[in-house]
């Protein structure tokens, strides 16, 4: 398994990196059946979370996962932080490496932020991207992908990937960076992948991407997709002349219980969360047995444990 | 003073010696001479007139932390331009006769290129009420060319009045063609690269149907429009229409968006976010062709100096523009003259008399006659070398061609008379400004 610098994109993987990192979380994932759920391969590294957008489930995901490999954390998030003052990134960025971090968790509402303070030169630590603008969140893509393979192969995953899955991804695909980090990481893993959402949140250039698109959620499923994944849809989109109002977009692009009814026993539904209960999904489909919600949730902090292993546990320690 | 070029090559491709003095063309030859004559070797140099910037952001008054009238002056001295068009988005806004007539004198009294001062098309450019253009144009500064740019003149009605009402002393309004609307928080030319890197699109039609807009109101009052920075193949079409049908538009084209598409934004390096924003390498191919069949009028530089930490952050944080005076010749040749589709005497026209008949700035019609003013520059097109920080002589280093090899040197500048460079050296500030008040 090859050590990881930076995790900035899912782009940056190729097959065997990604079903590397989905392998070490199966085996970080067996490290929270434990008695003592930890591995404490990085102690006395420090890993600092810094949120310039508030996010408390990616946050907490991230600390459990250096927590349980015994890395001591620093969460700087926006509220309250001199992050909130527009102190630059650069400026927190240095600030928080003059105490010595090994790596950074990066969430931040630029696109491209990351890329940024990886590629500057301000800081001499890893950085892993937890959510940049409307660009990509890698670590949601592989827990989805890891969500999935464990779903079709079960204890048998390992070394193996998602050829053949069909995944259908429905809703804000042009604000979404986690549909961009399943495109690319599920084309990847040789899943094919479907986009459905009304013509104005589906991106220009999107003939160029991997993937097919359409407007008629009703016509995706009639094609029985594997994998449902529904996208959560912001209310000010509505505002900005994206759809005419929630009414609408539910009837056409929401999961509702009719459509539930529809799908095939072994189809997955998965959202990222956090759910708007009603509007994109109902709380039937968000509560069935075929939802892997919470195993999302679950595999998310296995994930970020291989993530941080990988970038940290050969590297020299900060001094 | 007295100054004697020998064997420089003229655009037209003729080789003659020039005699200076008097700040005007004194006499032209071969095998001239003048005791005390300061002698330029101009052999294997190519003579160019020179150059008149019609858009250029010198920041003074209000951001001189970027720019001031003087840095911005010795920038574009460094460039070989003897005149450059100061826009009117400083602060205070130039959009009243004290404001421009103070740029206009800072500029007199470096003495480095002639300072024309832009004026605001509305007050404070906030697009809602005409500033004082009839002020500005009695001024000192003689203002002929308004502008908001920076900002659209979105608003349909303040576009129609401000094209008539400047008729009265043949000025022109530049517009900067950007639907406000269609490019709310845009940070990038829309298209497939925009939609992969998260950034918000920034769509052609938001500039084309701004131009659509601006021609066809030209045309109904029979007025002149200025489009600045024109930046996609589409508004190239629309402008060919525009002239074919003998409405009085005029265009220009940045040295950037000649040379620089939008892939470069892929690595999110902020050196490449620019108002408008760069485009697709077939938006760069039509504005070549369009610079070269006369579509396009004009090369202006749109020389946009910030602050490092406007550029230091990430894309959507950072300050749109780049600097370009000093660089603007070098990617001209690159973009169009070492591909074969324009001339060094085109070069002259694009970049001296037909940007300076544009502003009404006299004495650029005829350059290279006896007793024409002395604006020249003398060029090396034969050098290749990395475009580095050194030759950036402004405040400010944000240029998105550092490190990226360009063709050709400005080896001397004259503007009036008076060397502003020799040598490939700025001369000294306080010798421009006593040479200047002689």
């Amino acid at each position: 398994m090859t050590a990881l610098r930076h995790l900035l994109s899912v782009r940056d993987l190729d097959r065997e990196a990604a079903v590397g990192i989905l392998d070490l979380a199966e085996d970080m994932a067996d490290v929270a059946t434990r008695a003592v759920p930890k591995l404490p391969t990085l102690r006395g590294r420090t890993v600092a979370n810094l949120f310039f957008e508030d996010s408390t489930r990616t946050r907490l995901s991230f600390e459990a996962a250096a927590k349980r490999l015994g890395a001591d954390v620093i969460t700087v998030s926006a509220k309250g932080s001199s992050v909130s003052k527009g102190e630059s990134l650069k400026d927190t960025a240095q600030t928080i490496a003059a105490m010595g971090i090994d790596a950074v968790v990066l969430r931040h509402g630029a696109s491209g932020a990351a890329r940024v303070l990886a590629d500057s030169g301000w800081i001499d630590a890893a950085v892993v991207n937890a959510g940049d603008g409307t660009h990509e969140h890698p670590t949601q893509g592989l827990l989805d992908s890891y969500t999935m393979r464990k779903a079709v192969h079960g204890e048998g995953s390992r070394g193996t990937d998602l050829r053949g899955l069909r995944v259908t991804i429905v809703g804000d695909i042009l604000h979404s960076r986690v549909a961009r980090s399943n495109v690319w990481l599920l084309q990847t893993l040789g899943a094919s992948v479907h986009l459905v959402g009304p013509e104005t949140l589906l991106p220009q250039g999107i003939d160029s991407w991997p993937v097919t698109s359409g407007t008629d959620f009703d016509a995706a499923l009639d094609e029985k997709p594997d994998v449902v994944m529904m996208l959560r849809v912001q209310s000010e989109r509505m505002l900005a002349a994206y759809f005419p109002n929630e009414r609408e977009y539910a009837r056409q692009w929401g999961l509702d219980d009719v459509r539930l009814a529809r799908l095939a026993p072994d189809t997955m539904v998965m959202h990222p969360g956090p759910m708007n209960r009603g509007l994109e999904i109902s709380s039937a489909a968000a509560d069935s047995a075929r939802s892997l919600v919470l195993d999302q949730v679950t595999n998310g902090v296995s994930i970020r444990m291989a993530v941080l292993y990988l970038m940290l546990a050969g590297s020299e320690q900060s001094a | 003073m007295t100054l004697l070029i020998q064997g420089a090559t003229l655009p037209d491709g003729s080789r003659t010696d020039l005699l200076i003095d008097g700040g005007v063309v004194a006499e032209l030859g071969s095998g001239l001479s003048r005791a005390g004559a300061t002698v330029i070797d101009a052999d294997g140099l190519q003579a160019l007139p020179g150059l008149v910037d019609l858009h250029t952001h010198l920041r003074e008054p209000g951001f001189e932390q970027s720019e001031t009238v003087l840095s911005g002056s010795r920038a574009a001295a460094a460039g070989g331009f003897t005149a450059v068009h100061a826009m009117a988005n400083t602060s205070p806004v130039s959009d009243t006769a004290g404001v421009v007539e103070q740029v206009a004198s800072l500029g007199d009294q470096h003495g480095y290129v002639t300072v024309r001062p832009i004026g605001a098309v509305s007050m404070g450019l906030a697009g809602e009420r005409l500033s004082e253009i009839g002020a500005m144009a009695q001024s000192r500064a003689a203002v002929r060319v308004f502008s908001d740019d920076g900002k659209c003149v979105a608003d349909a009605l303040l576009m129609r009045r401000a094209l008539e009402y400047v008729k009265t002393f043949g000025g022109v309004i530049a517009q900067h063609a950007q639907e406000p609307r269609l490019t709310e928080g845009a940070q990038l030319n829309e298209g497939a690269l925009s939609s992969e890197l998260g950034l918000a699109g920034w769509p052609a039609v938001a500039e084309e149907a701004i131009i659509a807009r601006d021609v066809l109101l030209a045309q109904h009052v029979g007025a002149r429009l200025h489009v600045c920075h024109v930046s996609t193949a589409g508004s190239v079409e629309v402008v060919r229409w525009a002239k074919a049908r003998g409405i009085l538009v005029t265009a220009e084209v940045t040295p950037h968006h000649l040379l620089l598409d939008e892939q470069l934004a892929a690595g999110y390096d902020a050196r490449f976010k620019v108002n408008p924003p760069l485009r697709r390498a077939e938006d760069v191919l039509a504005l070549r062709a369009a610079l070269a069949d006369g579509v396009i009028d004009i090369v202006a530089t749109d020389h946009a100096p910030h602050p490092i930490e406007a550029k230091e952050c990430a894309w959507q944080e950072a300050a749109f523009g780049m600097v370009g005076l000093e660089s603007a010749l070098s990617v001209v040749q690159a973009a169009v003259v070492d591909t074969g589709q324009l001339t060094w005497s085109d070069v002259a026209r694009v970049l001296s008399s037909t940007p300076a008949e544009i502003g009404r700035l006299s004495g650029y019609d005829a350059p290279f006659r006896v007793g024409a003013p002395a604006h020249l520059t003398l060029i090396d097109p034969s050098v290749r070398r990395p475009f580095s920080i050194e030759q950036l002589r402004g405040k400010s280093v944000n240029s998105p061609y550092l490190g990226r090899e360009l063709p050709g040197r400005v080896v001397a500048t004259v503007h009036a008379g008076v060397p502003t460079v020799l040598d490939g050296e700025l001369r000294p500030v306080e010798e421009v400004a006593a040479r200047v008040a002689d």
